[in-house]
């Protein structure tokens, strides 16, 4: 199957992918913005829905939109307890917006499918080049907030007592987060980069003590699910009902949830320490 | 067109889902959890997309998976921490099965999508009694629960030391919103849900900090953005989602920016 | 023009340590003790800091000041109230600083670890010659230790050495009713109603 060039380019973009969406997804997932992160990816899809009403490219809109998106997101809710609700508003008039695009453009129904479930196998090679080059520059800008953003994100007035510029790190953060989310979706479908982003960083932190090992297991264990998504769903040509290869959305899917599950089993019995020193 | 029966069918849903929105939203709220209800919706779709495949009503199978997502949720955030990664992960999960569905369907496409983003054509009166007993079921175990939830919800501790078991609690909340969810599905939409059930409740809460007045004052915004967008919807022939989703928030907006001008 | 240390005042001084208010840490973080005390040192700079020898001898040695180095590889997360109380002071103690607050530091902990607490601070104040401003409710577990008071109560202020203002007339005449103040052998100790 590795004579197909078609999974060939569709392992390169998407072990690239899940790479970049597990080094930021650890991040997400310590700041407790996987809300966050979902909702830009929905609201990127109605911006590549969008975008061909106005004689755009879907990339264009789907770009344009998880930036905006982020930083109404970071605008609207300063405090914690506002997040949550500054994000669904977000979240809510995207939506709507997205039903408005869908049904001007009843002739595309295909492309918000390939939005939203991905067309790995299809993808152009100039795309590949795009991705390596945003994708660097993401993990470059992430490497020079990487301190301070780890210290706001802990102990956020200690940091701002620090000088830290704790609101201007938030948004510069959901803006990485926000552009990387978009590339991921353009390749990979905006279902895959929700599981994509929160499932091998989530699955990594259970155990991790540290956020460099976070970030390395975050990272390997995207890779190891793509791949094997990709595999399965390559072979699932031939599995019932036949004749039609099943969705890398659900392996990847199953697989996302699966890894985390057990890695919180085995890291269950590491929280003893805790508790003895409780007392 | 009020005197067509199947817009009078479409305001008696639109109601339904307001009041059922307005008192569910009002905890949703008050326990940041827009994700989950967000969460909920989609893995419900997954499940209307499952209950095609087989055969069966779409509103069997968005009610079995809805439910299922909110047990796997509540039973997996036991521990607590990482809540938000765990509703993302049990989301990603049930769309990547509906995914499958769909593949496996053939069909995919408008069935698909009017379920998501809801109609106001063709309501019957049947969905509508269906759309009433979900309703009653759904405001009937908020209501058992009411004390409680508002306890465990203000002060988590303190309700845990009084004995009040939170893992019931919330997995039982869970359970209302997907039931709630279900309730919307001819009209307004499994997407749209979350419209109401957030931007509108959490406008009341900054315009009052009593619950009562909170959870009505939430009732009467969403009948005003529901029976609007289906007013509109009609005479300007867009979709209803659309109408709906945008009036909710801009009410959310529009309040915040009222209560940041007139604040002290 | 406030003047601290002879300089104008500005947001992110080193010369003074902060304790903020405890927050609660995550108990997943990954994150150990060493790294999160790591902060005090670099947090507020741009990029990450790189394995250094003398970077990891300063870490240790703030968490040997506070006595925190059993636990200085555990998950910061996991570890007690009172453990990560020392921590926060540890993080305080690396810019250096000439002051220290620290807000509310004993809330929420058990009467031994605040006693501790105090110990470890009273200890550091000393060897290390910082001057350390610590807000509490609870005065008692501070009297041994504090060389001045400024004791605010229903909108007034009482300033001055610990045994001029921990006295019955002073702080029943700042509260508006009566206090009672208990000597008990060489310790003293505050009663409100």
């Amino acid at each position: 199957m590795l004579a197909d060039p078609g999974v060939v380019q569709a392992l390169l973009a998407g072990v690239i992918v899940a790479a970049l969406c597990g080094f930021v997804g650890v991040f997400v997932v310590m700041r407790r913005q996987s809300f966050a992160g979902h909702a830009i990816t929905d609201v990127g899809f109605t911006g590549g829905a969008g975008a061909p009403l106005a004689g755009l490219d879907p990339l264009a809109g789907l770009l344009a939109f998880s930036v905006i998106g982020s930083i109404v997101m970071a605008r609207l809710g300063d405090k914690i307890r506002e997040r949550d609700v500054a994000t669904g508003v977000v979240l809510t008039a995207s939506l709507g917006l997205g039903a408005l695009f869908l049904f001007i453009q009843t002739r595309y129904v295909s492309q918000p499918a390939a939005l939203l479930f991905g067309s790995i196998f299809a993808i152009r090679s100039g795309v590949l080049l795009t991705t390596m080059v945003v994708g660097a520059a993401c993990v470059i800008a992430l490497a020079i907030l990487y301190r301070p953003l780890i210290f706001s994100t802990v102990n956020p007035e200690t940091a701002a007592a620090r000088g830290v510029p704790v609101k201007f790190i938030s948004t510069a953060f959901l803006l990485i987060m926000g552009v990387a989310v978009a590339e991921a979706a353009q390749l990979v479908g905006v279902l895959l980069t929700t599981a994509l982003l929160i499932g091998p960083a989530s699955a990594a932190i259970t155990f991790s003590r540290r956020v460099p090992w976070a970030i390395l297991f975050a990272v390997i264990f995207g890779a190891v699910q793509m791949t094997l998504s990709i595999f399965l769903a390559y072979a699932s040509y031939t599995w019932p009902p036949g004749g039609k290869g099943w969705p890398v959305s659900f392996f990847l899917g199953v697989l996302a949830l699966g890894t985390f599950v057990i890695a919180r089993f085995f890291s269950a019995g590491d929280s003893r320490r805790s508790e003895s020193n409780e007392a | 067109m009020i005197e067509l029966p199947y817009m009078q069918n479409a305001f008696i849903v639109g109601a339904l889902v307001s009041i059922v929105a307005g008192v569910i939203g009002f905890f949703v709220v008050l326990r940041g959890a827009s994700f989950a209800t967000h969460a909920l919706a989609q893995i419900g779709f997954a499940g209307a997309a499952g209950a095609v495949l087989i055969g069966v009503e779409p509103v069997w199978g968005l009610l079995a998976f809805s439910l299922l997502g909110a047990g796997g949720m509540g039973i997996l955030s036991a521990r607590g921490s990482a809540r938000d990664a765990i509703t993302a992960l049990v989301m990603t999960a049930a769309l990547g099965t509906g995914a499958l569905f769909l593949v496996l369907n053939r069909t995919y496409a408008t069935d698909a999508f009017s379920l998501l983003f809801g109609t106001i054509v063709g309501i019957s009166r049947t969905q509508v009694a269906a759309t009433a007993a979900l309703a009653v079921l759904s405001l009937l175990t908020v209501a058992a629960m009411y004390r409680p939830l508002l306890f465990a919800t203000v002060n988590t501790e303190a309700a845990h030391a009084r004995g009040i078991p939170m893992q019931v609690l919330s997995i039982s909340f869970l359970a209302c919103i997907a039931i709630a969810a279900t309730t919307t599905i001819p009209t307004v939409g499994t997407l749209l849900i979350f419209a109401l059930m957030v931007a509108p409740p959490a406008a009341a809460t900054l315009l009052t900090d009593r619950p009562w007045r909170a959870i009505g004052l939430g009732i009467v915004l969403n009948l005003v953005c529901c029976w609007s967008g289906i007013a509109l919807a009609f005479t300007t022939g867009l979709p209803v989602g659309f109408l709906i989703a945008s009036f909710a928030a801009l009410v959310y907006i529009g309040v915040r920016v009222y209560t940041t001008v007139t604040a002290p | 023009m406030v003047k601290v240390l002879d300089r104008p005042v500005r947001r992110g001084s080193k010369l003074i340590g902060y304790v903020s208010q405890r927050t609660v840490v995550d108990p997943e973080l990954p994150l150990r003790g060493r790294d999160f005390v790591g902060f005090g040192l670099d947090g507020e700079k741009w990029g990450f800091s790189l394995p250094s020898k003398q970077r990891a001898a300063q870490v240790t040695e703030a968490l040997r000041a506070v006595g925190a180095l059993a636990y200085a590889d555990a998950p910061v997360g996991k570890l007690s109230g009172g453990e990560q109380q020392r921590l926060f002071i540890a993080q305080a103690l690396l810019s250096d600083p000439k002051i220290v607050l620290l807000d509310e530091p004993l809330s929420n902990l058990d009467i031994a670890s605040a006693s501790e607490i105090v110990k470890v601070v009273d200890g550091l104040r000393r060897s290390h010659g910082v001057t350390v401003l610590f807000v509490t409710h609870d005065i008692n577990p501070l009297i041994e230790v504090m060389d001045r008071v400024i004791y605010l109560a229903a909108g007034r202020a009482a300033v001055g050495p610990v045994d001029q203002v921990v006295r019955e007339e002073v702080l029943s005449k700042l509260y508006g009713y009566h206090v009672d103040v208990i000597r008990v052998g060489d310790r003293v100790v505050v009663l409100t109603p």
